[in-house]
């Protein structure tokens, strides 16, 4: 017992000090590298590191599938882009207006949440992308959006070998904010609540659990922080269209950097963002009259599928377990009156439909 | 003794198939109540009706003096009612410490204690770090008792809860019944094993398509010829020489 609580504590300051050791290398990854281009990379992995984690708050973790969540991405992107317009707000004090961002994400999301959270499932996954659909066709239609042409944002005269680090530094805020806010979430009731939304609704409901507050507590923030980060990428790249802004890719693009890290782990939107952005953004550069991108994104599809279906964090942590496990028995063995798995007890052939085939 | 929940001719239909037809019943406090009837009476009908996971057509529920007609199942469950189901529904990706936690409504460390303590009582605290989905059909039916027990409800409403388990794991979840019965729990339980019925519930209640047939102590029921119309046919010629009607089942 006392060597098992050993490796426990050892494993616990293994797991602190590589956080320790990541957020140091993240915070001097600019100052490392000052090559722009370089950075660049940076900048992008960071803002998808943020979309990844804040889809996975909601869909990771209660297990609703969103293909919409580029309409709160957009959608902060053109708050910020509208207000500097008609505000005439310049210069850095454009900063200010990312709360507003993610004000706009999160009013979104609450009517969004009241209708679509009503169906499951499938049912859900199709009215996310038709509602993605009706604000890409009002940004293109509207004239306040500025039409097919989209927004540009205030000019910032920033010297070109160092503008992309504050950019740098806000991406790193968001998603470390994210970040910690997840891991939180995923240890308190709200999370624990979420997660038991996702294994059976219907269950959870039974024991008290208010579904639909819960649901739409949390597609409110991964709302709110999908629209910040959108106002961020807005003023990086200063301009917004409709195709970019609502760009149905990126909902592909942070749904399968979720799926590639691990479904509802904290870590796994994270690495999957890791290693999915950077690679993109390169074939999208180093081949710029090709969709080397899109390919990348659908192989990746087909290998997370076929081989590593759960992800990259789950599955590596199983094959741990594996190796600290093998040889041992399944599960300590203390209470003697109960019989384990593979004993007499079965589960009945059903002679009553389940209420849970009564609710589909 | 005070009535804690009844049920007053409640219907509720499927399409055509009419599957609580006026049905009452009535659960005194501090009771052991049993719900038989052959497969497909509308005892889990009845449940699903009771804890708002389904509504009815007509009829009211109350608990205690208070209506809760077709609420919400988490509004039921706050109001004092919990349940189990006929198939366990756990939450196998959960540990089954975080499935214990899932109706708690305490701050963490007082939960966490109270839903040792129940797993403690159910017989599997040594299985609290592990993954509910790993555990075996019997032991997801004492999880699932467990982490209704968390929440204290005034009454809890289990269905089937020996059907699929072996006899020694039975008789620990009679064993469990008997000792809350004891310190003033009430239950409603479905099942089919009537020796574990007959020997565990104060009364039982007869549901035959959708309508109580016969009410009353185990063995007025054993013997009721009601019951044994509903069990083994209109012909109850051979059926009065064989009054068990768990044989017939």
């Amino acid at each position: 017992m006392t060597s098992e609580k050993g490796r426990a504590r050892l494993a616990a300051g293994a797991k602190w000090s590589a956080l320790v050791i990541l957020a140091a290398a993240a915070l001097l990854f600019p100052v490392v590298f000052r090559n722009p281009v370089i950075t660049n990379y940076g900048v992008f992995a960071l803002i998808f590191v943020t979309a990844a984690s804040a889809w996975n708050v909601f869909s990771g973790f209660s297990g609703y599938i969103s293909l919409g969540q580029a309409v709160f991405f957009g959608s902060g992107a053109y708050a910020v882009g509208i207000a500097a317009r008609d505000w005439h707000v310049t210069g850095t004090a454009v900063f200010a207006l990312l709360p507003l961002a993610a004000a706009v994400g999160a009013a979104i999301a609450v009517p969004f949440g009241l209708v679509a959270l009503r169906v499951r499932r499938h049912t859900f996954i199709v009215i996310t992308i038709a509602v993605f659909f009706i604000f890409q066709l009002m940004a293109f239609n509207f004239s306040f959006t500025g039409g097919s042409s989209g927004l540009p944002a205030p000019f910032l005269a920033w010297p070109a070998a160092t503008y992309n680090n504050p950019f740098y530094y806000i991406a790193l805020a968001c998603a470390g904010g994210i970040i910690v806010l997840a891991w939180l979430i995923r240890r308190a009731r709200f999370g624990l609540h979420l997660r038991a939304i996702r294994d059976d609704e219907d269950r959870a409901r039974g024991l008290g659990v208010r579904a639909m507050r819960v649901k739409l507590a949390a597609f409110t923030l991964s709302g709110a922080v999908t629209g910040l980060i959108g106002g961020v990428w807005f003023l990086y790249l200063t301009q917004v269209e409709p195709q970019s802004g609502f760009d149905p890719l990126f909902d592909l693009s942070i749904v399968l950097m979720a799926f590639l890290g691990g479904l509802g782990t904290v870590a796994g939107p994270v690495l999957g963002a890791l290693i999915i952005e950077p690679g993109q953004l390169y074939l999208t550069i180093r081949f710029t009259n090709g969709y080397y991108g899109e390919i990348l994104l659908g192989a990746i599809f087909l290998v997370v599928v076929l081989f590593v279906p759960r992800g990259i964090i789950p599955t590596g942590g199983e094959w741990i377990r594996w190796l600290r496990t093998r040889g041992r028995s399944a599960l300590p063995v203390t209470a003697p009156q109960v019989p384990r798995a593979g004993g007499e007890d079965r589960p009945p052939a059903a002679t009553e439909a389940p209420a849970r085939e009564a609710q589909r | 003794m005070s009535v804690l929940l009844r049920t007053e001719s409640v219907h509720k239909s499927f399409g055509g198939v009419r599957a609580l037809d006026a049905c009452t019943i009535q659960i005194d406090e501090g009771t052991v109540a049993g719900l038989i009837g052959p497969n497909g009476s509308g005892k889990t009908t009845l449940f699903n009706v009771i804890t708002g996971y389904e509504k009815a057509d007509a009829g009211e529920v109350y608990l205690s003096d208070r209506k809760i007609t077709n609420s919400a199942p988490d509004k039921v469950f706050a109001s004092g009612i919990g349940r189990t189901f006929q198939l366990t529904r756990i939450f196998p990706s959960l540990t089954v410490m975080e499935n214990m936690l899932v109706p708690c409504r305490r701050a963490h460390a007082v939960a966490r204690r109270r839903a040792m303590e129940q797993l403690e009582f159910v017989g599997i605290a040594g299985y609290h770090a592990a993954s509910a989905g790993t555990l075996s059909y019997g032991q997801r039916k004492l999880l699932e008792l467990a982490y209704v027990l968390v929440a204290d409800p005034a009454i809890i409403l289990l269905d089937e809860p020996a059907g699929g388990v072996n006899l020694s794991l039975v008789n620990n979840i009679a064993d469990r019944i008997r000792e809350l019965n004891a310190a003033g729990k009430t239950f409603l339980i479905v099942e089919h094993n009537m020796e574990f019925v007959m020997g565990l519930c104060d009364q039982v209640t007869v549901l035959d398509s959708g309508t109580v047939v016969a009410t009353g102590p185990p063995d007025t029921i054993r013997t009721d010829r009601r019951v044994l119309d509903a069990y083994l046919g209109e012909d109850i010629g051979e059926a009065e020489d064989d009054p068990d009607p768990a044989e017939g089942t």
